[in-house]
């Protein structure tokens, strides 16, 4: 692998492939960085708009426009494609775009196996979409893939078993391939404490991958053979314990919930600097923070499940391991807006959407902070609070920090500066729509309506309407940036090399557009 | 450049693997676990425990058993009494036998000395609680299950609890049934 790897790098350019095969056969950073984006995009789409049909449904209690277990499917599919095939790809992908730019290396370590990791997704997409048209219909048992539903379930439930192996074999091969970029590709004097702070952030992420992705593909593996091979991991039936099936599904699903959300943090971390016009306050603790928070989130796991019940000392040691987390995740907050105190700040699009980055991924900190409380989460458990609270950190946490990313660095990809008006107007629907959409949840969740439910008591009538208009006002909107990013990529004004003012980096020193093959000598960072 | 790359990814590759292997590791750490501290063991979840007792006290119970004489039937105690805390879940057993050539249907009627005591038998099974009917020369074990409330008054010491079967087809009887059976 890494000879074929070598000796492509050694010569360089090479006839290129054209059309289709290009694609099918890149192993150049850039290309696949783009395909990684792109793929993510599409599937934006596709999970938003099965997020618009659970919308639509609750918009009135009652039934109205689909069957219950059609809702079921929506839901656990919208929940395993907005995680595996929109937040995780656009991450890899601002990876495979910037890592190498940004520590000065000619592409990533493994050009081939890149190409692998992104094209086992397309695929693990449509083995996943498709199993909509099987007997039985996708999967609808919840994306936490649960027994006993899970292994109760038809075929899709086989297919959407070995869609999460080949996701987590893609996601694998991209973190050893960041990580050995990382580690071993750094232009000389690029120090590890020097680096950028999106390099830090993705070096720990991809650590947590290779940690984490191995045992969700053991648990996985479990549910197949208790489904096909006669084993009884969790069958109870057979002296097993779905119980144990959740331990080991959080053991994997917590650090998921940090591998969503430190990339953000990395991005942030580069945008905030930039329109402050101030190196990023406290970098040294940052990283640690960031360390912290990776290695924290193994002790955390069960306050996912504090409802299935565990001894008393248990709930406590959860609860306050989740608490502690809080502190280093303070700490980057606190460095944040000390970077942009009595900074030259200018409001760009990239910097609106990192400000409420901030303000609302803290909302939704603050609200997980709630939940963590086990008397008050045996409460909360599987109510709208708990679905507020996670799509604050993923929606105007990690998908507002690839807005943000996106509106960063395009410039830099396509040579042309977006369009400022157009890129405000995306912001302000965004914004708005989002938090009409999931503000309200927290009221319903509390007054007790519970999640994944098809219909509910006409009280929560209101406070439901107004989600599902603020979701479409949101949906819509991202139409808006796609014709904004379609328009970049065409026209728009020449971008300078260094784009931002204020933008400091190994990345602002290339043109722009960055040319196809950049650092293939390494520059010397001082 | 290579070699370091490539010792990278053996490294990784070796993780992995390793972390693969640990999920299913995790299956017999996790009976351990439970093992250890008890969690999920069968008795500490089905058997909620009776935290009601109140062992500081001890009542004494003594059976008696009599029948009416319309009835062909020997009915007797299988233990004449019982010591227990209040709060304490009991199990006594009653024997009845019909002697007769043909089938009847009698019904026990309890009563309770102190009188007062039966406000404080809680019976979760009793064998008054329906009409019995025992076919000629059979012989019958029958269960009484009884909680005595903790908040008995304290000046009772010994209770006696007494049951008379009696035959419910009225032609037979010299005593009357009562009226209405009273609700034990």
């Amino acid at each position: 692998m890494s000879d074929a790897a070598h000796a492509h790098d050694a010569h360089g350019h090479h006839a290129q492939p054209t059309g289709i095969m290009r694609w099918l056969t890149t192993t150049n950073h850039k290309d696949i960085g783009s395909l990684y984006l792109w793929f993510s995009f599409f599937m934006l789409f596709v999970a938003g708009s099965m997020a618009l049909l659970i919308r639509s449904e609750l918009f009135e209690p009652g039934m109205q426009l689909m069957r219950p277990d059609f809702f079921n499917e929506l839901t656990t599919m919208h929940g395993l494609l907005m995680i595996f095939t929109v937040i995780m790809p656009a991450f890899t992908g601002f990876a495979n775009w910037q890592v190498p730019l940004m520590i000065g290396a000619p592409d990533m370590a493994f050009p081939r196996m890149n190409n692998w990791s992104f094209w086992l997704l397309p695929v693990a997409a449509i083995m996943l979409l498709g199993s909509f048209w099987l007997p039985g219909g996708a999967v609808a048992g919840g994306w936490t893939m649960y027994p006993p539903l899970f292994i109760q379930g038809g075929v899709s439930y086989d297919l959407t078993i070995l869609s999460v192996h080949i996701m987590g074999l893609s996601s694998i091969m991209g973190s050893i391939n960041i990580i050995t970029t990382i580690l071993n590709m750094r232009a000389p004097g690029l120090a590890l404490m020097k680096m950028p702070m999106f390099v830090w952030t993705w070096l720990i992420t991809a650590y947590l991958l290779i940690a984490t992705m191995p045992v969700l593909a053991g648990a996985v593996t479990m549910l197949l053979t208790d489904r096909n091979f006669g084993t009884h991991f969790f069958n109870a039936a057979g002296g097993g314990d779905p119980v144990m099936f959740q331990h080991i599904f959080w053991f994997f699903g917590h650090p998921e919930v940090y591998i969503l959300i430190l990339p953000a943090f990395g991005i942030i971390s580069q945008i905030i600097p930039t329109f402050s016009r101030k190196p990023l306050f406290g970098y040294a603790s940052m990283v640690y923070a960031t360390a912290s928070i990776a290695i924290l989130s193994f002790t955390v796991w069960a306050h996912h499940m504090f409802a299935v019940g565990m001894p008393v000392a248990a709930q406590l040691f959860f609860m306050f391991s989740t608490m502690l987390i809080a502190v280093p995740t303070g700490v980057k907050v606190f460095n944040w807006v000390a970077t942009m105190w009595k900074g030259s700040m200018t409001f760009e699009t990239p910097m609106l959407f990192a400000i409420a980055f901030v303000c609302l991924f803290t909302i939704g900190g603050f609200s997980g902070l709630v939940l963590a409380l086990a008397p008050v989460d045996i409460q909360l458990q599987d109510t709208y609070y708990v679905v507020a609270h996670f799509h604050y950190v993923l929606v105007s946490g990690a998908l507002f920090s690839i807005f943000a990313g996106i509106y960063y660095w395009l410039p830099k990809w396509t040579g042309h500066m977006y369009n400022e008006a157009l890129g405000k107007t995306h912001f302000w629907l965004s914004v708005i729509g989002m938090n009409t959409i999931f503000f309200p949840m927290h009221f319903l969740g509390l007054a007790g309506m519970p999640r994944r439910i098809p219909d509910y008591a006409l009280q929560f009538t209101g406070f439901n309407q107004i989600a599902t208009v603020g979701a479409f006002i949101f949906g819509f909107s991202q139409l808006l940036f796609l014709v904004l990013v379609l328009k970049t990529i065409k026209s728009g004004a020449k971008a300078t090399d260094q784009v931002w003012e204020g933008a400091e980096g190994l990345e602002w020193t290339v043109p722009s557009p960055a040319p196809y093959h950049t650092f293939e000598t390494a520059p010397v960072v001082k | 450049m290579a070699t370091g790359k490539s010792s990278t990814l053996t490294k990784l590759v070796i993780v992995a693997l390793g972390m693969f292997g640990f999920g299913f590791a995790l299956v017999p750490f996790y009976y351990k676990i439970c093992e250890v501290t008890g969690i999920n063991s069968g008795d500490e979840q089905s058997l909620v425990k009776n935290t009601q007792v109140d062992t500081s006290r001890w009542v004494t119970i003594e059976f008696d058993a009599n029948t009416n004489e319309g009835l062909p039937w020997q009915f007797k105690t299988t233990q004449r009494s019982v010591r227990v805390h209040p709060g304490q879940l009991v199990q006594v057993e009653y024997e009845v036998a019909n002697h007769s050539d043909h089938a009847i249907v009698g019904q026990a009627v309890p009563s309770y000395g102190p009188a007062r005591a039966g406000a404080f038998f809680k019976k979760i099974e009793c064998f008054c609680f329906t009409p019995q009917t025992l076919a000629a020369g059979e012989r019958r074990q029958m269960p009484v299950l009884f909680v005595l409330d903790p908040s008995i008054d304290k000046d009772l010491h010994t209770i006696t609890l007494s049951y008379t079967f009696f035959n419910t087809d009225p032609r037979a009887q010299t005593a009357r049934l009562p009226e209405k059976v009273p609700h034990v």
